[in-house]
């Protein structure tokens, strides 16, 4: 099934990840450790910091509207609504309307990864055992500890479901931010008449294995935020 | 092979319009005019994004449902399916289109592969937790009446999941109109091959509308998966009674 010379690209991927090559347009040297490195860099830290910001924004509202049990209908809609955008739309309009740049990337970014978050986040907390809420307001807590102490860490798996949702979205979309003028892993995707079919590989491959390592990091995260108890109840 | 810049080329006929020229002159973020005059544009880019959409959910389904039933009879199956599906769902689509570029080429197959390998997960969750969440009681009553194994999985633990199953198709589905907008960079068509072309001017109106097609598709598919859904479930409609 597979083509004679597939393995070869595979093997042009590798050279030039770690020695370079000359540009499919001639003259300059592209590629190399340090180059991808950059871009590697690049996708990780507007990922990252467009992950934050749909967290910081998505979480605490979760919370509230969760723990008071209104607003179903925007939480729930809003998880709907935010899977029918189209990614490339987004950054494209971005990119023509709003314009180019990392803030801008950020935002756009971060309105991808607000909607899974905030969704699970209502669900999570409404999932939690009304007794042990009440328990806790038994016991003399507040509004705010009965969130953070009681509701909050019942509710991390299907919370931590929502942030990693919203990971792989914000990574892949990473990928196409060349488009909105931030050079990520992606540049080496989509600018194929710079860095030829083994540039495109590498970056294929280096962005694939890029959202798996987030993937697992998460996944880590998860666990370590998970409480003993609960740990407990699934083995 | 075709880059899909190539195919992003705009001819002069891009900015036809009959009508009124000072709307794309004062370019605003929206210019019906042009959308009235151009709107031919669009028709094959969607045609290809319906196709796109409903072959990669439909063998999606058919593979994931099939995987499903396989790991609800040998239970030991669902943890490396689900970690199996899990990688295809997390490795980003366009970077999964050019790893398949020495096998496949660039071409409409590669898109639906890439768009089939994403579906899988969201899909096989859902027929997986449907079928676990098919109370004992009700298995232990049709053994009790005598069904075997497989008039069981079909008349009683299908229809009871029925509701996770179609929720589980209906954002796949979703997720997959948008993301089936990435598949021109894979050459295969879709409508955006038209937000590729609006990128590259400085005129908002394209993006907008094919975005705006998508965006519609994506409610459409939804609300029509609902109601199969609905007419599938007509016990739980009683029940709401």
């Amino acid at each position: 099934m597979i083509p004679v010379g597939a393995l070869g690209l595979f093997g042009d991927a590798f050279d030039f990840v770690f020695s370079g090559q000359e540009a499919a347009t001639g003259g300059v040297q592209v590629g190399g450790p340090e180059a991808v490195f950059d871009l590697a860099v690049k996708q990780v830290e507007v990922t990252l910091l467009a992950l934050g910001v749909a967290i910081l924004l998505a979480l605490p509202v979760g919370l509230i509207l969760g723990h008071r049990g209104s607003g179903e209908f925007v939480a729930v809609t809003a998880g709907n609504a935010g899977r029918a955008i189209p990614e490339l739309a987004l950054i494209a309009l971005m990119a023509t309307a709003v314009g180019v740049g990392l803030f801008n990337l950020v935002v756009a970014l971060a309105i991808l990864g607000i909607p899974p978050i905030l969704t699970n986040t209502f669900v999570g907390i409404r999932q939690v055992d009304r007794s042990s809420v009440e328990a806790a307001k038994g016991m003399g807590m507040s509004d705010r500890e009965i969130i953070t102490k009681v509701e909050l860490p019942l509710a991390i798996p299907t919370i931590m479901g929502g942030v990693r949702t919203a990971s792989i979205n914000i990574i892949a979309t990473a990928t196409i931010a060349p488009l909105a003028g931030v050079l990520t892993l992606g540049d080496l995707i989509i600018s194929r008449n710079v860095y030829g079919d083994a540039g495109v590989l590498a970056g294929a491959v280096l962005v694939a294995l890029l959202a798996l390592s987030l993937e697992l990091a998460l996944s880590g995260v998860q666990w370590a935020l998970t409480s003993k108890g609960l740990k407990l109840q699934r083995a | 092979m075709i880059d899909f810049v190539q195919i992003a080329a705009v001819d002069d006929s891009f900015f036809k319009d009959r009508s009124d020229g000072g709307c794309i002159q004062d370019n605003n973020l929206f210019c019906p005019s042009w959308v009235v005059d151009n709107y031919d544009r669009y028709v094959d880019p969607t045609l290809q994004h319906l196709v796109l959409v409903l072959v990669a959910v439909g063998v999606g389904f058919l593979i994931a449902f099939s995987l499903a039933i396989l790991a609800h009879r040998r239970k030991w199956l669902a943890s490396p399916f689900l970690a199996a599906t899990g990688v295809l769902y997390t490795i980003p689509s366009i970077s999964f289109f050019f790893l398949l570029l020495p096998i496949t080429g660039r071409g409409t197959t590669t898109a639906i592969i890439a768009l089939t390998a994403f579906t899988l997960q969201i899909i096989f969750r859902n027929v997986i937790t449907g079928l676990r969440n098919v109370p004992n009681e009700v298995t232990e009553a049709a053994r009790g009446v005598g069904l075997t194994p497989k008039q069981m999985l079909w008349r009683v633990e299908i229809p009871l999941a029925m509701p996770e199953i179609i929720a589980g198709l209906r954002i796949a589905t979703v997720s997959t109109v948008a993301l089936a907008t990435l598949a021109v960079f894979a050459n295969g068509g879709g409508l955006g091959g038209e937000i590729i072309v609006g990128s590259n001017l400085t005129f908002k109106t394209g993006i907008i509308v094919a975005g705006s097609i998508a965006v519609i598709m994506a409610i459409v598919f939804d609300a029509l998966i609902l109601l199969v859904g609905r007419l599938m479930t007509p016990w739980t409609r009683a029940a709401a009674l």
